[in-house]
């Protein structure tokens, strides 16, 4: 005969207010098996779990019903501080009294009967647990991190310098990602190469960590400390031991005025190259849609011309597989593409830019050499207007979110502009200034107070061509009227997105997204850098838009996150998973078409009665996350759910008909 | 292809050399408009500021007796087709709202046809073959600024027509009978029409900008769609020029005066209601060899 605890939670206010916990504590000591009940103000709290230890000793109990919050929120609480009282950890069921109940009613005496409900259900569950054990799974100690731009690269570092190895792939031919492209980095104007470019040289010669660029993953397959990751190493056309980095092919190559994507389309780049001088590794790559070796079979020039025969036309895409233990997904960010908006000419105006063309404008390393000239004509402009929010907070045009850095950046671009170009007008539009960063709040009134940059609050209307000039039309909220510049350049803070594939590669990697693309973390407060796919971290833009530090920060919390599950020698794994019972296991594979994590495998066994093969499902109990969907359709009741078994489910309908019928 | 027509109170007073204009265009290109019996005023553009609900009875008697009569509505004024559309929107969208105004209509509107205005029923792709076989005397001599002002294509949600930002349909129609079109940038901006009376001082400096930016652009003409665009700027013209000194004589056609003359069909008596006179710029081009006298037009 089963012997059952109940202890209700107040939880402060919360659960108390709205139910009558002293009432419901007491009618559930009277309900079928149990044998003590008990209500405390915090169940959770030290003196809270001490109650229910003392409990379980003294009145010798050997199952426990808590009625409190969410078991997302504290089932592992309980099931370590029955542990604590030598009971099975599993031996205990949540009633939720408050997301459930107190929290979502106003009727103090329904709530209550409802509470009552909710408890009988909990303790009817309860008096059929059986104890569940964990088990151990064994683990590969390499990481992977998609992406190498500066998240990747903290990342990588980070779990490299903690001893582990670490695959570091990069879709482009160097890492260095967005941060690269910069100038200055606000608020304290480092120049962002300095602060960078020693990071991408400690990635290389880190002996911990293997550089991948100019690759892709292809396909995850296999489970936290197991993962199989296929990367496709697309074909350089460069051989990477013989080539040194001289740059003769680069600076020969007679296919000139390919607009360099490093760029932002603003500079150009030949047929073969680095996209920058700084880039790691320092090995060029053969873009075959422009070559002309590889268009019209001409040329060869680089091939002639390489001192150290590096050039090699015939290379082929290469499919690596890596055993992985844990993933850092990096992978960034993308800026909108502001030619959807009419107003501001949809995108035909040359000198209406980005913001990130003009940080190639400002960067020494760039096109113009760090010279501010505008693109239609190369003048230096007098009157530059910065434009905040052009896709950000938008509804009609792009997104809902704030992209929250532009506003830092628009006073940064203001600010390099006023010190490159000293007698010219910098004008920024802004809705709000969103400046809550160490020091971000000081820079701004820097800009406007040191150097005279002129903030407008308003949103520009239009945007349009009279004269050489550039007409840009908004309203100055403050002062009530509406306002007209004639500028020579228009730069647009275009709102930060997610990659246009980040759809495709969660998918890949079993992990969420948003109804942007942006990847879900685990929980927004108390699991930021973690996916709901145990084994996958995600660090930087590719979550949010993000700054540099807060990108950094989280970079490392990844990182650190990765460390701690490599610190041990094995898996631990959630015994509350699926799981097949063969007999009657029909192999129709409807559960394995069903599970949304791809854990249920078809294998061949030999029937037991019958003595022949059949196929039937099985469980990866690495993947599987115990959501239940394969129970639920199993036409057999063949695949089943420890802890939450029909025998279970039924016993809670049942508690909770018998109460119906009464009425 | 037959619509009920809606000429509003403008066509039938200010503006009846759109109407007339419209009116034969529309016969000679096989569109046939059979006017709304017992129409009345849309509302534009003081209902909408005063009461909600009059703001959608009005236009909406006027959708009744239309889907009454079992064709979708022909609107030539961009500011009748502004309201007669919000109506449609929102009486098809909210059933509630409906329901309570067709309570005070004899001929309720249940949402079965709907308001086209007249650009786009005319610049639709299949009537193109019919305009061009009509085409007798294409009117290359015209470089046209067409101007679609702020109602015709705003807010886009509820208009649904053409680009709210950069339109190109009345651009389309007018190439299609050799008149030579600009790109400018104020294509869409307001002309001021509903301060024309109460503060004329905003419609000179707004109807100056137009007339400007026209100019600049090269343009010898400007063509709308709208009975109080083609007003504003027609009738404003020589206190614009008298405020700002600058000499303008741009004629404001409408486009379907264009279309008539291209097809040769008689409108002179529309030109005449016109301010700025027209016959300069229609002058027939001299023939295309004579080389000294090419450069004058």
């Amino acid at each position: 005969m089963a012997r059952i605890g109940v202890f209700v939670c107040w939880c402060g206010s919360n659960i108390a207010k709205m139910v009558d916990v002293k009432k419901a504590a007491e009618i559930a000591g009277g309900f079928p098996n149990v044998v003590y009940s008990a209500d405390y103000k915090y169940m959770c709290s030290d003196p809270g779990q001490n109650i229910v230890k003392d409990a379980i000793r003294e009145h010798k109990l050997d199952r426990v019903v808590i009625g409190s919050c969410s078991p997302r929120l504290h089932e592992p609480t309980f099931q370590r501080c029955i542990g604590g009282a030598d009971l099975n950890p599993y031996m205990v069921e949540m009633a939720n009294l408050r997301e459930h109940c107190s929290w979502v009613h106003d009727d103090r005496e329904k709530a209550t009967d409802k509470a009552i409900d909710l408890l009988r259900m909990a303790v009817a569950k309860v008096a059929s647990d059986e104890p569940l054990y964990t088990t151990k799974l064994p683990l590969t100690k390499r990481a992977l991190v998609i992406g190498g731009g500066i998240a990747g690269i903290q990342a990588a570092l980070d779990i490299a310098n903690a001893g582990y190895p670490v695959t570091l792939v990069e879709r482009t031919p160097s890492i260095g990602g967005h941060m690269a492209q910069y100038d200055k980095t606000f608020p304290t104007l480092d120049c962002a190469a300095c602060i960078l470019t020693p990071k991408m040289v400690d990635c290389a010669s880190n002996p911990n960590i293997q550089i991948l660029s100019y690759s892709e993953v292809e396909d995850v397959s296999g489970f936290v400390g197991n993962f199989e990751v296929k990367i496709r190493k697309r074909a350089r056309s460069v051989n990477f031991e013989k080539c040194t980095g001289c740059g003769i092919c680069y600076s020969k190559c007679p296919v000139r005025k390919i607009p360099n994507e490093f760029d932002e389309g603003i500079g150009d780049r030949r047929a073969i190259y680095v996209p920058f001088p700084q880039a790691v590794p320092n090995v060029p790559v053969i873009d075959r849609e422009n070559c002309r070796w590889f268009k019209e079979e001409k040329c060869r020039a680089c091939e002639k011309l390489c001192p150290s025969q590096a050039i090699e036309y015939d290379q082929e895409d290469e499919i690596l597989t890596e055993k992985i233990g844990a993933i850092v997904v990096a992978t960034g960010f993308k800026t909108w593409d502001h030619s959807a908006i009419g107003e501001y000419g949809y995108g035909k105006y040359k000198d209406v830019i980005t913001s990130l063309q003009f940080e190639r404008l400002t960067n020494a390393s760039g096109p113009t050499e760090g010279k501010v000239a505008r693109p239609s004509d190369g003048k230096t402009p007098e009157t530059v207007v910065f434009l905040s929010c052009v896709g950000s907070r938008d509804e009609n045009h792009g997104y809902p979110y704030c992209s929250k850095v532009c506003c830092m950046y628009n006073a940064k671009q203001a600010l390099l502009l006023k010190d490159k170009v000293h007698d010219a007008n910098a004008y920024v539009f802004y809705m709000d200034i969103r400046a809550n960063g160490k020091g971000y709040e000081e820079f701004v009134k820097r800009t406007i107070e040191d150097y005279g940059a002129t903030y407008l609050r308003g949103r520009v209307s239009r945007i349009f061509e009279s004269d050489g000039k550039l007409i840009v039309r908004g309203a100055d909220t403050l002062a009530g009227v509406p306002v007209e510049i004639q500028a020579d350049m228009v730069v647009l803070a275009t709102a930060m997105e997610p990659q246009t594939d980040a759809k495709e590669m969660a998918r890949k990697l079993g992990v969420s997204t948003d109804q942007h693309n942006w990847f879900t973390e685990a929980h927004p407060k108390l699991a930021p850098v973690e996916a709901l796919t145990a084994g996958v971290y995600f660090a930087g833009a590719c979550q949010y838009p993000r700054d540099i530090p807060d990108t950094v920060a989280q970079a490392s919390g990844a990182a650190s996150k990765v460390a701690v599950l490599f610190s041990k020698d094995e898996i631990t794994s959630e015994p509350m998973i699926a799981y097949i019972q063969e007999s009657s296991c029909a192999g129709c594979h409807l559960c394995a078409s069903v599970c949304p994590f791809t854990a249920i495998d078809m294998v061949e066994v030999t029937d037991p009665r019958t003595k022949k093969p059949k196929m039937v499902a099985r469980v990866n109990a690495g993947i599987c996350h115990g959501c239940g969907t394969c129970a639920a359709a199993c036409r057999s009741q063949s695949a089943k759910l420890r802890g939450f078994e029909d025998t279970q489910i039924l016993a809670e309908i049942e508690a909770l008909a018998e109460i119906t019928s009464g009425f | 292809m037959k619509y009920a027509y809606f000429p509003g109170c403008s066509l039938h007073s200010t503006a009846k050399e759109y109407d007339c204009s419209t009116k034969a265009v529309c016969e000679t290109i096989g569109v046939e408009l059979e006017e709304i019996p017992d129409w009345n005023c849309c509302g534009a553009s003081s209902a909408h500021s005063l009461s909600h609900k009059l703001s959608l009875a009005l236009p909406a008697r006027n959708l009744g007796i239309a889907e009454k009569m079992g064709l979708d509505v022909a609107v030539p004024c961009a500011a009748c087709y502004n309201r007669m559309r919000a109506a449609e929107q929102e009486l098809r969208g909210n059933t509630s709202e409906r329901e309570s105004i067709n309570k005070i209509l004899s001929a309720p509107f249940e949402g079965g046809i709907s308001v086209k205005t007249l650009p786009e029923i005319i610049g639709a792709p299949d009537l193109a073959e019919s305009i061009r076989e009509n085409v007798k005397k294409p009117l290359s001599q015209l470089k046209a600024a067409c101007y679609y002002g702020c109602l015709l294509v705003r807010p886009p949600k509820v208009m649904g027509f053409d680009d709210a930002e950069d339109p190109r349909s009345l651009d389309n129609i007018v190439s299609a009978i050799g008149v030579e079109t600009v790109n400018w940038p104020y294509k869409v901006e307001c002309c001021g029409a509903s301060f024309a009376l109460t503060k004329p001082s905003i419609v000179v400096k707004l109807t100056y900008d137009i007339l400007r930016y026209a100019k600049a652009a090269g343009a010898n003409c400007i063509v709308c769609a709208c009975p109080l665009c083609q007003a504003n700027l027609d009738t404003r013209q020589k206190d614009v020029e008298a405020k700002y000194g600058e000499k303008f004589n741009l004629p404001i056609f409408y486009f379907t005066e264009l279309l008539a003359l291209a097809m040769d069909l008689p409108v002179e008596d529309c030109l005449k209601r016109h301010m700025v006179a027209t016959d300069e710029v229609l002058r027939a081009p001299i023939t295309v060899g004579s080389g000294e006298n090419a450069d004058k037009r």
